[in-house]
């Protein structure tokens, strides 16, 4: 019975054939878009998530000045109101696993004839717990290196292509401002932060040595920036309150006298982060939801003009003995073989439409099965709803009614 | 003695039209017994065509009984009503209403669908029932390529392909020359020796000639029934 069926059904569309690909052209273009969509979503998201998991969780970075109206100011004598005594302090704190002052800016690379601008970090060994930052070859800096302000660097996958290229860089020595550093460790490839920066693109150093050779910095002790990482997302709250608390108290600011610096919670921003890429993806997944019912609507429409056409064909049909479920069956199972067929084409489009995107751009696309199963379900389901009513007004018809019809 | 294949008691049906309610059939009592041949007559807007899908159950009567092998066809649900139609009854048109783009072994074997025969079974059948009206060689021919004539004849044994009881045939010549006519009246005749009762309507004297019975409409009413047999009478 089925088979005969589908048989039939699958005859009924090659009889039409040219409205039969139009009215799939609906469906063609409603689920290749869904699942286009879904894979840049998706692969957004992907992308994103890659980034957070990068930076390293649950941080805090206290910047030195104060907000105001116009932003961020220095504070009192114009030098950076944090101290590496302040970072030391923090560490002391419940809930807070590593403090490492920051000193940083961007400098010139020289590496025998090649020169390279990056970011120069000038930190503790912290640091690299912190950001979750593994050492690919060599080994970290220790605090004995701070102490002694050696002159050792840390080195980024980016520096490394641009300074050495094929060279191994370890044990090299590369000049910043005239100072030289032994390369002592390869850093771990993280790709870029959430403002699109490429993080590879650094050198480490040890703060103290920072200061003296590359910054030069006129108050001796104090920092621009302090990284503070809390033991678990739970405990940030607790953190943020003991460690303005302290730093309040350290700094001598009275009750209602504004902070002298910023604190900035990273895990918030990546939260955020990671909600905006959702809702956009959610927003594309709607949008392109969206051509899929019109495409549904398209069947609809056909399926109506077929059961006014074939009202005689239905008539005969219940003359020799059709149920009303028969002809309900008959036309539903035309409605999905559309919907289907052009939801299988549609497939095809759109992850041809993904692949082409991610070779042609930069942008991370992810087809996963879910997405696919996904555009499938609504297909038929669209099939299924939008055939129905159709279908209905065609099993509904009055066998004498039908069967005179011209 | 064995039940009337049709009986039917103060039959009515009146059709909604922009005038008002039109009685097209008026309190008609009839009795066929199994095995007869009926014709039906009377001139054209009588009621003949609307008695038939009355008897056909593709229509409900506004007033009056009907039964169908002593079943009282206005209690059925429409599901049963479809089964008869599959089953019981086999219908021939004027117009031989075969699907258009089915070939002439799908359109015999239709009726099968809907009773659930297996595909293997169906395509016998239908061969079997188009050697029976002389196309055996034209199971993949579409209804187009053959004449109307022969299209009357896919009707027959599309009609026939589940051995129903009755055959209802509604002006089954009245597209046809005459000597085909003759070919299709000879096929009801044959059919009618096997047992299938008939019950066939036309316009014609020659073609009502080859019943044994011939009932008149005029105006929605039955006028007469002749030749009248006794024994029918005496059954209902
Ligand atoms: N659906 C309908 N709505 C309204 N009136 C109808 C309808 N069907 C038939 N009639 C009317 O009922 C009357 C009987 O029609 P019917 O078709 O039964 O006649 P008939 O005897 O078959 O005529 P013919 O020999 O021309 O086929 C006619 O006057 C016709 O106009
Ligand atoms: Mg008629």
């Amino acid at each position: 019975m089925l088979r005969a069926m589908l048989g039939e059904a699958w005859q009924a569309m090659g009889a039409n054939r040219m409205r039969s690909v139009l009215t799939m052209l609906g469906m063609v273009i409603g689920v290749g878009s869904v699942v286009l969509m879904m894979a840049i979503g998706q692969g957004a998201q992907y992308a994103v998530a890659q980034t957070i998991s990068s930076m390293g969780s649950n941080l805090y970075i206290l910047i030195s000045g104060s907000t105001s109206a116009g932003g961020l100011r220095s504070g009192g004598g114009g030098g950076p109101t944090l101290t590496v005594a302040d970072a030391e302090a923090i560490a002391e704190l419940d809930g807070v696993s590593n403090v490492a002052p920051v000193q940083q800016g961007t400098q010139q690379l020289v590496y025998g004839a090649n020169n390279w601008s990056a970011t120069v970090v000038g930190t503790t060994p912290p640091y690299l717990d912190a950001r979750a930052w593994t050492i690919v070859s060599g080994y970290p800096f220790g605090d004995s290196d701070v102490r002694a302000a050696t002159r050792v660097a840390l080195i980024g996958q980016t520096a490394v292509d641009n300074l050495f290229g094929s060279d191994d860089p370890l044990g090299k020595t590369i000049r910043i401002r005239q100072s030289p550093f032994v390369i002592v460790g390869v850093l771990g490839k993280k790709g870029q932060n959430l403002d699109g920066r490429d993080q590879d693109d650094t050198v480490i150093i040890p703060l103290t040595t920072a200061q003296r050779k590359v910054f030069g910095n006129p108050f001796p002790g104090s920092v621009r920036l302090i990284m503070v990482q809390a033991t678990s997302a739970e405990a940030m709250p607790a953190v943020e309150k003991s460690m303005t608390a302290l730093l309040r108290q350290r700094h001598r600011i009275r009750e209602g006298q504004d902070n002298d610096f910023y604190l900035r919670n990273l895990a918030a921003a990546a939260d955020s982060a990671a909600e905006t890429t959702r809702v956009m993806s959610l927003l594309l997944g709607a949008i392109a939801s969206v051509s899929l019912l019109v495409g549904g609507i398209g069947i609809m429409n056909i399926m109506l003009v077929s059961v006014t056409e074939r009202t005689r064909e239905i008539g005969i049909r219940m003359a020799i003995g059709a149920r009303q479920q028969d002809i309900l069956a008959q036309f539903l199972l035309e409605a999905l073989m559309i919907s289907v067929a052009g939801c299988l084409i549609g497939l095809f489009l759109g992850i041809g439409g993904a692949l082409l995107t991610n070779a042609l751009t930069d942008m991370v696309i992810v087809i996963s099965g879910a997405s696919i199963l996904v555009a499938f379900g609504v297909a038929a389901g669209v099939g299924i709803f939008f055939g129905y009513y159709p279908a209905h007004r065609a099993a509904a018809l009055d066998p004498i009614e039908a069967l005179r019809h011209q | 003695m064995a039940e009337a294949v049709i009986r039917v008691v103060g039959l009515g049906k009146s059709y909604e039209t922009a005038a008002g309610l039109f009685p097209a059939l008026r309190d008609v009592d009839l009795c066929i017994e199994a095995g007869e041949f009926v014709a039906i007559m009377g001139p054209s807007g009588s009621g003949k065509s609307t008695f038939m899908n009355l008897l056909g159950c593709l229509d409900t009567p506004s007033s009056g009984d009907y039964f169908l092998v002593g079943r009282k066809v206005a209690q059925l649900r429409k599901d049963e009503l479809a089964r008869l139609r599959n089953r019981s009854i086999g219908f021939v048109f004027q117009g031989f209403n075969l699907l258009p783009r089915m070939t002439l072994a799908d359109n015999v074997a239709l009726p099968l669908v809907y009773a659930g025969i297996e595909r293997e079974q169906r395509r016998q059948r239908a061969r079997h029932e188009l050697a029976r009206v002389g196309l055996g060689d034209y199971a993949d021919a579409l209804p187009s390529r053959i004449s109307g004539g022969q299209q009357q004849r896919v009707a027959i044994a599309r009609a026939l392909i589940n051995s129903p009881q009755l055959i209802l045939a509604d002006e089954p010549t009245g597209n046809l020359d005459s000597h085909t006519s003759e070919e299709i009246m000879a096929l009801f005749t044959a059919l009618n020796r096997e047992g299938i009762s008939i019950v066939l309507v036309t316009h014609e004297p020659d073609i009502a000639a080859y019943a044994a019975r011939q009932v008149r409409f005029r105006d929605g009413r039955l006028v007469s029934d002749l030749p009248t047999p006794t024994q029918v009478l005496a059954a209902c």
